[in-house]
Order: C-alpha cells, then sequence, then structure tokens
C-alpha cells in the first residue's frame, strides 16, 4: 500500500496517497464546486497548473490558495466557496 | 521568514524539460545553478510526478542526470519581480526569495490555449492538460466517461493516459481536418515510435477529425455535451470534458524582464539568447516545438550561458532537425475560423470578472475592453482569456506590469522598498 495522508475537506475526513494535490482530494469527497465566479457562478478548476486561479480555496485559514499546487498535508483543513 | 539565496552562476526559471537541460549542461560545466520553480516538484507539467516513477526511458534519464551534478532546487516560488538588474523575487509559502544571478534562463513553458464556447465554465469542463495534471496528481478517474477534445497531439497523449489510469475515454474530438492530419502523419511516422504506441494504446477509442465541441451542459456541473462533425450534431452524456485547443508560451516573465517577444513567442539568437544580454531562453516559451526541441534548445542555453559557444554549436544541427517538426505540427493544428462562432453573445470570455462576449465585441483593442469591462485583470492576469481574445479579435496584451502574479501584499511591499 502507498503511503497516505488525510486531510478533511468541508468538515469531511479524505486520504490520498502521498504527493496528492488538494485540487484532487476535493473532486474526491465529490464536491465540484470549488468556488463562486464574480456573477454567482459554480467554479471549478480548468488547467490544473496554476494559470487559471480557478480552483482557489481556503487552506488552513488562508483564502485564494490555489489548491492544485498545494500539496496534501495531514490535518489540512480545507474549505471551498461553492 | 525571507530568504536570501546564494548568488548563483546560472538561474534557471522553470523545471521542466528546457529548464532541467539547461541546468544540468551548466553545472556540468562548473557553474553554480539554481533552479526556481512554481510548482511543487521538478519536471514540468509533461514530467509532473514522475520523480520516483518515471513514465518514459528519457524522462529517467534526464531526472537522473539532474542528480547527478550539484544543483540547489527551489521549489513552489513564483517568481513575481525584478527590483533591480540581476535579481529576481520569488514568493513562497514562507516569504519572498531573493534570488541573484549573473545569467538567466527563462524556460517558463507554455499553457493550454482555452477558447470559450457555451457551458466551459461549467465544473468539470477542464483543458486536456489540465485534466491530466488532476489524475497524476490523485484524482481517481476510474470507470469516469471522459470526451477530450480541442487540438493538437497532447489530446493523443492525455487521452491515452487516461484510459491507462481507467477512464473510459469515449471520443478524441479533434477540429483539424483529416487532409491538415494525414500530412502531419508523414512527418510524425517519420520522428518516432511514440505515435505507434499512442495508437496501440487507444484502440478502440474513436479518433474524430474535423470535430468539436459547440457546448456544454449541465446544471451546475457538466452532463453532457454537443459535438460537430461534417455539419452533424449528436450529444455525448460524460463526467469529463478534457478540452484544449494547443499550446500557447507562457511570456509573462520574459516581457516583464524586457525581452522582445515576436509571433506570440520569446525572440532568442542562436545560443538562445533573448534581446537582453545575459538573459536567454528555451523551450516552449520560444514557441510550441514539443519534447526534444526544449531539450536540445535548454542544453543549448545551459552551454552559452556557461561560456561554451563551440559546445552549443554542435547542438545546432539536432535543434534544426526538430524546429522543421514543430513547423510541421504548427502549421497542422492551426485553428479554423468556425471556433471563433462558437460564443454565444452571453457566453463568458474572462472567466475571472465573468465578462460576456457580447460586452467585449464592441470594443477596438483589449485595452479598451479592460479599461471598460475588467476583462483580463481578475487573478489570472489575461492568462486564459488573452489566447481566447487574441483568436476571436485578434487583439494582444500590451505590456506586463509587476507583479508578474498575484502575491500577497507583505511580497508586494518587499518588492517595493527593495
Amino acid at each position: 500500500m502507498p503511503e497516505t495522508v488525510t486531510l478533511v475537506v468541508n468538515g469531511v475526513s479524505v486520504e490520498m496517497p502521498v504527493g496528492s494535490m488538494v485540487s484532487a482530494a476535493i473532486l474526491k469527497t465529490g464536491i465540484y464546486a470549488f468556488r463562486r465566479s464574480a456573477t454567482g457562478e459554480t467554479r471549478g478548476p480548468l488547467c490544473g497548473m496554476g494559470i487559471c486561479f480557478e480552483c482557489r480555496v481556503v487552506i488552513d485559514g488562508e483564502p485564494h490558495c490555489r489548491s492544485c499546487q498545494t500539496v496534501c498535508k495531514d490535518g489540512m483543513d480545507v474549505r471551498t466557496d461553492g | 521568514m525571507d530568504k536570501v539565496h546564494p548568488v548563483c552562476d546560472v538561474l534557471v526559471v522553470g523545471a521542466g524539460p528546457a529548464g532541467l537541460a539547461a541546468a544540468w549542461r551548466a553545472a556540468a560545466s562548473g557553474m553554480r545553478v539554481s533552479v526556481v520553480d512554481d510548482n511543487p516538484a521538478a519536471g514540468g507539467q509533461i514530467w509532473r510526478g514522475e520523480q520516483t516513477k518515471p513514465s518514459s526511458a528519457e524522462a529517467q534519464q534526464w531526472l537522473e542526470r539532474i542528480r547527478t551534478v550539484d544543483i540547489q532546487m527551489i521549489n513552489g516560488a513564483r517568481v513575481f519581480q525584478q527590483p533591480e538588474a540581476r535579481m529576481l523575487l520569488a514568493e513562497t509559502s514562507e516569504g519572498v526569495c531573493e534570488l541573484k544571478y549573473q545569467s538567466l534562463v527563462l524556460a517558463t513553458g507554455a499553457r493550454e490555449r482555452f477558447l470559450p464556447f457555451p457551458g466551459w465554465t461549467l465544473p468539470n469542463v477542464m483543458g486536456a492538460g489540465g485534466l491530466q495534471a488532476l489524475v497524476k496528481t490523485g484524482l481517481p478517474i476510474e470507470g469516469k466517461r471522459v470526451v477530450v477534445a480541442g487540438s493538437g497531439p497532447l489530446l493523443l497523449a492525455v487521452a491515452a493516459y487516461l484510459r491507462r489510469r481507467g477512464a473510459e475515454v469515449l471520443v478524441i474530438a479533434e477540429q483539424a481536418s483529416s487532409l491538415q492530419l494525414a500530412r502531419f502523419g508523414i512527418g510524425l511516422f517519420s520522428k518516432s515510435s511514440q505515435a505507434f504506441a499512442l495508437k496501440r494504446q487507444l484502440k478502440g477509442v474513436p479518433y474524430r477529425s474535423g470535430c468539436w465541441v459547440v457546448a456544454a451542459y449541465g446544471d451546475e456541473k457538466l452532463e453532457r455535451v454537443t459535438l460537430v462533425r461534417g455539419g452533424k450534431h449528436w450529444e455525448v452524456a460524460c463526467d469529463y470534458l478534457a478540452c484544449g485547443f494547443h499550446l500557447l508560451p507562457n511570456l509573462e516573465l520574459a516581457e516583464l524582464l524586457a525581452c522582445a517577444v515576436g509571433n506570440g513567442s520569446v525572440i532568442v539568437d542562436e545560443f538562445q539568447q533573448t534581446t537582453v544580454s545575459q538573459i536567454y531562453s528555451a523551450g516552449e516559451a520560444t514557441g510550441i516545438g514539443g519534447l526534444e526541441l526544449s531539450l536540445v534548445e535548454g542544453e543549448i542555453a545551459g552551454l552559452a550561458a556557461a561560456g561554451k559557444r563551440d559546445e552549443a554549436r554542435n547542438l545546432f544541427p539536432i535543434r534544426e532537425k526538430h524546429r522543421k517538426f514543430a513547423e510541421l505540427l504548427n502549421r497542422t493544428f492551426a485553428l479554423r475560423d468556425e471556433l471563433k462562432h462558437l460564443v454565444a453573445p452571453e457566453t463568458i470570455v474572462c472567466r475571472c470578472e465573468d465578462v460576456t462576449f457580447e460586452r467585449l465585441r464592441t470594443h477596438s483593442s483589449w485595452r479598451a475592453a479592460k479599461l471598460q469591462t475588467r476583462c483580463g485583470m481578475g487573478p489570472c492576469q489575461g492568462r486564459v482569456c488573452g489566447g481566447a481574445v487574441e483568436f476571436l479579435f485578434g487583439w494582444r496584451a500590451e505590456s506586463v506590469r509587476p507583479p508578474a502574479l498575484p502575491v500577497r501584499v507583505e511580497s508586494l511591499i518587499r518588492g517595493v522598498t527593495e
């Protein structure tokens, strides 16, 4: 078995292989709306490489974190705004 | 905490193939080399997540090579400003780091070109490379229904990868015509056996040329897409749409450093030097050309930055060969005009500020549109809509001003007081 880490997304625990990104963990929990756009549309990741900023979420209290560029860590608290 | 790194001889921005090749050549020539990259690990997009298990002999060779030389790797750091000559500032989770250099190699790579169509802002509509990156970094895709669409050789690589990971790839929709592709086929097969391997891996997956997505539908997230081919429309229910229209060079940092840009790429001389002395550029930033061209350009840039011009010159013929392939590639996957007419008046073009096509089309330039609508002024700073408005309206970005990326206020203050 590969090593895993466990983080919390909107209050739900999710186990991910070491080295996974937060964006993948969010989608794995079944959440597709990462944020609301300027006019209230639901949005999720687009580019997967830190360019588009559509996947930004709150990580450990810090807002506007690009979840596709943030590696999952044990105990991390992730909140989406969708 | 702020961190000052020791001065290096050669600083490389970007740890993809071109950057690693430049770093390896420069370090092997006795230079003190640092590599700075936005991602948590080296490898760029193509070798993402392959540090421990490379997907090809080539990836393995390069990732091993880079470990044989003494290089300072600075991962998870985004370069945003040059406060003075020969110094860059990068933001990390710990603060700002100062990077002083003698020579600089810009290997900033490329991003996907996205084109707007009704429904393209729905969650689970992603770039082709975008979905691949997510799967590479932990998204389970087994049993998911995926439509791969857009243009370029990346679609095949992505489809094959997703299939290996258990996805049900329903169709690959390539906008280029079969005639264009037939010409490319000749060049492709003469070049490598990779194409054959891909073909085998994609057995049974329909590859439709002259075919594209006209709309995506769903209630809050993607449920189905409409495809068109030869005037015929049909719907396909799917979980993900992986859609990208070939690639665009990342030019922001080069422009910030006043390196001249032409035809959408960084202008370089035969030694990969930009129009600014001691600043080199290699790989996709200097024009989309694929892995092999990126590697050899990186090697040339690394050698030239180390003052080994004769050794660099020995690699020119290899570069020439790969450049020919790149030209063929870019001709083949040129975008068709029909794609300009997918947008509806209410289709969002700028996703950061939710600016619709209707609000943009009355303007005469991107500058005018920006001032009136805030198009391209959100967090991505036009990185997504820039490629779209260029294709739709012929508008080009005019200037890049610091910071090159959104950064924390503390980082900005640091950049100003420097």
